[in-house]
């Protein structure tokens, strides 16, 4: 699932317009426009309109004038600043120019488009990797390409807009179960005719609440009826497991999964997306997936930061003990001060903050703007059971100090809001 | 299971999730009528599935609107 957007991750039909009307194709939209208007008529600031004047680090930034904590981003290993990442992405402007106008069957690859799926190969231990222009187009492409007519894909509820768009762009039977419920998965996989092709998707970390799946057991099950396994580990890559390699890599399952999903957009600090896998056969991906053919490839300076980055990401412990100190403070800090959490121990760099309603959670998101805080909105219906959220995604480069000083200023907001006693 | 019977049955599983207790017939429609969002929804075709032991994928619930519908796809997935 997804934050800062006014629709659910699962796609939904829309309605054509009014056959009396004036036939305005945009007309479906009146209900959202009327909604936005109404909300920002009551002078609130709009949660989907901030604009970032100057970025100062990976977790300072220059919003409406005012220097902001960054905790809404995903640069959960702070590597966007990273000298030597910003120094590659400069090498290779310099030497191959600033872009590659074309696919990547085609004119597309470059040298620092093979050397990055090297990186992610030494990455994962896995033998092929693939890159798309973003993670987006990685789970479209993928979950599209394998699962065809007849094939079955079994999916959790709570899935990312990705996800569920490239089930809806495939021609396979679409199957989703309760989120994180084995036994519901279990029960679809047993009733799934035989002889069909079958796709288990997962995903390592879910966004919305920062809760992680039981992928230990799920892939088991999955493997028991002899399904495929996706698992997407956008939100998992560079932070957790040993090696950065994600929730199956802690929970020591990742040689049962065969297809992982990433992006660059997250720990890596660019944009991109991948898929990896052992799968023999993996390189015929290349021709017969269409959002990997028929796209223009990533820059050159893109996939020149991301190879520096991914490979400093491999011996990144450090870095990743010190986001788990800060999630952990962070998750007890907010608990102690009498906010309702997304999870009752800290699964991942994610705190999810439940707030009563839509209404009072604007406000704190206001409030906490105003003390100098940046917080993801998240609201229905992109969120389960149409909880509103405030969302914190923390960063490595987040000091101590800083989370002290954002506990303080979630406890002043909650306050002045009314949300705490 | 013949028509009857299997509407009997979905009739006595829909029976928590009409929260406002609306008359039930084949015309009937989820969204419109029931006031079903998605997750009523997820929860509703779980029921029904557990029950018939039966898979109504998505592809197979974007074309169910009413009652009768739904009803009718029921006994064709018991085969």
């Amino acid at each position: 699932m997804t934050e800062a957007v006014s629709q659910p991750d699962q796609p939904q039909t829309v309605e054509g317009g009014d056959m009396t009307g004036d036939r305005d194709l945009f007309s479906k939209f009146d209900p959202l426009i009327k909604m936005r208007s109404d909300l920002l008529s009551t002078g609130v600031t709009d949660p989907f309109g901030l604009v970032m004047e100057r970025v100062i680090s990976p977790t300072v930034a220059m919003c409406n004038g005012r220097e902001t904590i960054l905790l809404g981003t995903y640069n959960y290993m702070g590597m966007t600043f990273d000298p030597d990442v910003i120094a590659a992405g400069k090498q290779a402007l310099d030497d191959f120019g600033a872009g590659t106008t074309g696919s990547r069957v085609l004119n597309g690859t470059y040298a620092g488009h093979k050397a990055v799926e090297e990186a992610l190969c030494d990455f994962y231990g896995m033998k092929h990797a693939m890159v798309f222009s973003t993670g987006y187009q990685a789970n479209l492409g993928i979950i599209s390409t394998i699962a065809g007519k007849g094939d079955y894909i079994v999916l959790d509820i709570d899935s990312h807009a990705s996800i569920w768009d490239g089930c809806k762009m495939g021609d396979a039977e679409v199957v989703p179960f309760k989120h994180n419920d084995i036994e519901a998965m279990e029960k679809r996989l047993k009733r799934i005719p035989e002889g069909a092709g079958k796709l288990v998707v997962l995903e390592g970390v879910y966004s919305m609440l920062g809760d992680i799946a039981p992928l230990k057991e799920m892939i088991a099950v999955a493997k028991k009826y002899g399904a495929m396994v996706l698992v997407d580990e956008a939100h998992s890559m560079g932070f957790i497991g040993p090696n950065g390699r994600g929730v199956a890599e802690e929970q020591g399952c990742l040689d049962d999964v065969d297809f992982v999903i990433g992006t660059f957009s997250k720990s890596v600090g660019t944009v991109g997306g991948f898929c990896v896998s052992n799968h023999p056969k993996f390189e015929i991906m290349r021709l017969v997936c269409r959002p990997y053919v028929f796209t223009a490839s990533l820059p050159p300076s893109v996939v020149a930061t991301a190879t520096t980055s991914i490979r400093k990401l491999m011996t990144a412990s450090e870095k990743r003990a010190h986001l788990w100190d800060s999630s952990r403070t962070l998750h007890k800090g907010l608990t102690d001060a009498g906010f309702q959490l997304g999870t009752t121990e800290p699964q991942s760099a994610i705190i999810s903050v439940i707030m009563p309603d839509l209404e009072r959670g604007a406000m704190m998101w206001e409030a906490l703007l105003r003390e100098g805080l940046y917080v993801n909105l998240a609201r229905p219906p992109a969120t389960p059971a149409n909880m509103t959220l405030l969302r914190c995604s923390l960063c490595a480069e987040h000091s101590a100090e800083q989370v002290q000083q954002i506990i303080g200023m979630f406890t002043r907001a909650g306050e002045a809001v009314g949300i705490l006693g | 299971m013949d028509r009857e019977e299997t509407s009997a049955r979905i009739a006595a599983l829909i029976e928590p999730f009409n929260k406002k207790g609306i008359a039930i017939d084949d015309t009937t429609r989820f969204t419109d009528d029931l006031e079903f969002d998605s997750l009523t929804v997820m929860d509703f075709v779980a029921a029904i599935e557990d029950e018939f032991d039966i898979i109504i994928s998505m592809n197979a619930q974007a074309e169910i609107e009413t009652y009768g519908q739904l009803v009718d796809a029921v006994v064709k997935l018991q085969g």
